[in-house]
């Protein structure tokens, strides 16, 4: 391994018991199984620094486990997406300051690109041969597209039965997209077993896992930079591993602590689906117990019945004074059409999923709608197009004359 | 009751690097006293102080994760696979 492999990074550090770990594909810790974390040695970093970077999330490498060369090596250039402010669907929720961090636009349509990125450099690092993942759909994508861009070796794995649309977009990157009879805990455990067998394969969420997550934190330090340097005041994020939402929270503690922003109190809420909510369902019972679930809902992309990071988001949100809420496959649907139609932003399930979450957060008293609040949308909805093409379509279908479309009452 | 286990990478310091190796017992608990006796302190990597399976390790019998099941309860039937998966995969 060269110096400065992983940038500041110092080693990894088990999450659970503390335990220290040198820098490698190494993700639990050896004494209790708990997750390994990366742990650095920061600079000194300034705003201007990181201002005068490029528009991607290499502009905050010196946070990220990355060498200072990283945007010499073909990767997909991720990030610095749009903060949208959401005027419209602030009113129709009776927010009175809300904004959307809008990830449909990265280069393969999720949030899940910024990951990626961070762990195709781990891999170049480790020099594995094969980038592989198990998915539920978008981390396939992202991973088959980086891995084409970096010339590397692809194996992506996913569920059987998941969306055309997300098959088909990790399909044409890839030659070895292996489709998996069973859930993406099954694809999961799969992954996992494979990864302890074979040498030289890098599978993002497994055993590059730790370098993989903090990709995330670049959402929380792309909010604050958009924002003027300056953290929300509360913040809704899907959950599905818990990964994202952890990490933000991190990069929200890891700004305040170099002085890059002031610091203030923030709540974080959590957003899941009814038909896989186990952490949502922890939060509502008082439990620090996740129960995992067989998950049965339109959103595939948070349909993890296991999460790896479920009790950290339990400890995020009750620490910051959030909630974790969910909601039913309708809701979903009606949270897609409410974004679209008051924003044009078109998202996929989990979108629907969040702004479905943030209007039941806002309806029950529990999220604040006089404070400044950001939804993150992560994907994108023609990856999902069946889960509302049964409900928009064309108003009418008439002959191409002026007095058919008159008839119409369109006018 | 014979069954097989099969090992995780941060484990196998225990078992001089087989992935995977046999033991016996009719339930979880039993085949996990069984695996402790042959590899001295492989057990306390997977169970707690407190005798439940530790938070962030999934344990499979067959192809159930036993948290569905019986948890250390689970009955093991002769010839089952057992697996012992770090939890922290994923997402």
């Amino acid at each position: 391994m060269r110096d400065g492999a992983f940038g500041h990074a110092r080693g990894l550090l088990c999450r659970e018991c503390g335990h220290q770990v040198a820098l490698g594909p190494f993700y639990a810790c050896s004494e209790c199984f708990g997750p390994l974390e990366v742990d650095y040695d920061f600079p000194a970093v300034t705003r201007a620094e990181i201002e005068a970077g490029p528009p991607n999330i290499w502009r905050y490498k010196a946070l990220l486990p990355v060498p200072s060369d990283i945007e010499e090596s073909p990767n997909t250039e991720p990030g610095f997406t749009r903060l949208l402010k959401a005027d419209n669907l602030g009113t129709a929720l009776g927010i009175r300051t809300l904004w959307v961090k809008d990830d449909s636009t990265n280069p393969t349509n999720s949030f899940k690109d910024r990951v990626v990125a961070c762990a195709l450099s781990a891999a170049r690092e480790l020099d594995a041969k094969v980038f592989a993942c198990p998915s539920t759909g978008n981390l396939a994508n992202a991973v088959a597209a980086a891995g084409a861009r970096a010339g590397i070796k692809t194996v992506v794995f996913i569920p059987a039965d998941l969306e055309h649309p997300k098959q088909v977009n990790s399909a044409v990157y890839t030659e070895q997209l292996v489709a998996v009879n069973g859930t993406y805990d099954d694809v999961n455990r799969l992954a996992s077993e494979i990864a302890g067998e074979e040498d030289g394969w890098a599978f993002v969420n497994v055993n590059v896992r730790p370098f993989y997550a903090e990709g995330s934190k670049t959402l929380g330090f792309e909010i604050a930079e958009q924002l003027g340097w300056r953290l929300p005041d509360q913040i809704v994020i899907p959950v599905a591993s818990g990964s994202q939402l952890t990490k933000v929270d991190k990069a929200f503690q890891e700004l305040i602590k170099l002085g890059l922003v002031e610091g203030k109190p923030y709540r974080i809420f959590g957003a899941q689906a009814t038909g896989c909510s186990p952490v949502s369902a922890a939060f509502k019972d008082g439990r620090e117990v996740i129960r995992p679930v067989k998950p049965d809902t339109i959103a595939k992309s948070l349909a993890i019945g296991n999460p790896a990071d479920g009790i950290y988001v339990l400890d995020i949100c009750r620490r910051t004074g959030g909630a974790i809420e969910d909601v039913n496959d309708d809701e979903v649907r009606a949270g897609i059409l409410l974004l679209a139609r008051t924003e044009g932003i078109f998202t996929e399930t989990a979108g629907g999923t969040t702004v479905g979450c943030l209007k039941k957060l806002v309806d029950t008293g529990q999220l604040d709608p006089e404070l400044e609040t950001v939804v993150i949308n992560t994907g994108m909805g023609l990856k999902t197009l069946d889960a509302i093409s049964d409900q928009v379509g064309p108003a009418a279908t008439i002959d191409p004359s002026y007095a058919a479309f008159s008839a119409t009452g369109l006018a | 009751m014979s069954v097989s286990v099969r090992i995780p990478t941060i484990l196998r310091s225990y078992t001089g690097g087989d992935s995977e190796v046999s033991a016996e017992g009719s339930t979880l608990a039993e085949v996990l006293d069984s695996l402790d006796a042959s590899y001295s302190g492989i057990k306390g990597r997977i169970v707690d102080e407190a005798g439940e399976l530790r938070r962030f390790v999934n344990v499979y019998v067959g192809n159930d994760d036993v948290r569905f099941l019986d948890n250390l309860d689970t009955a093991t039937p002769d010839g089952t696979q057992i697996s012992v998966i770090p939890a922290v995969a994923g997402g």
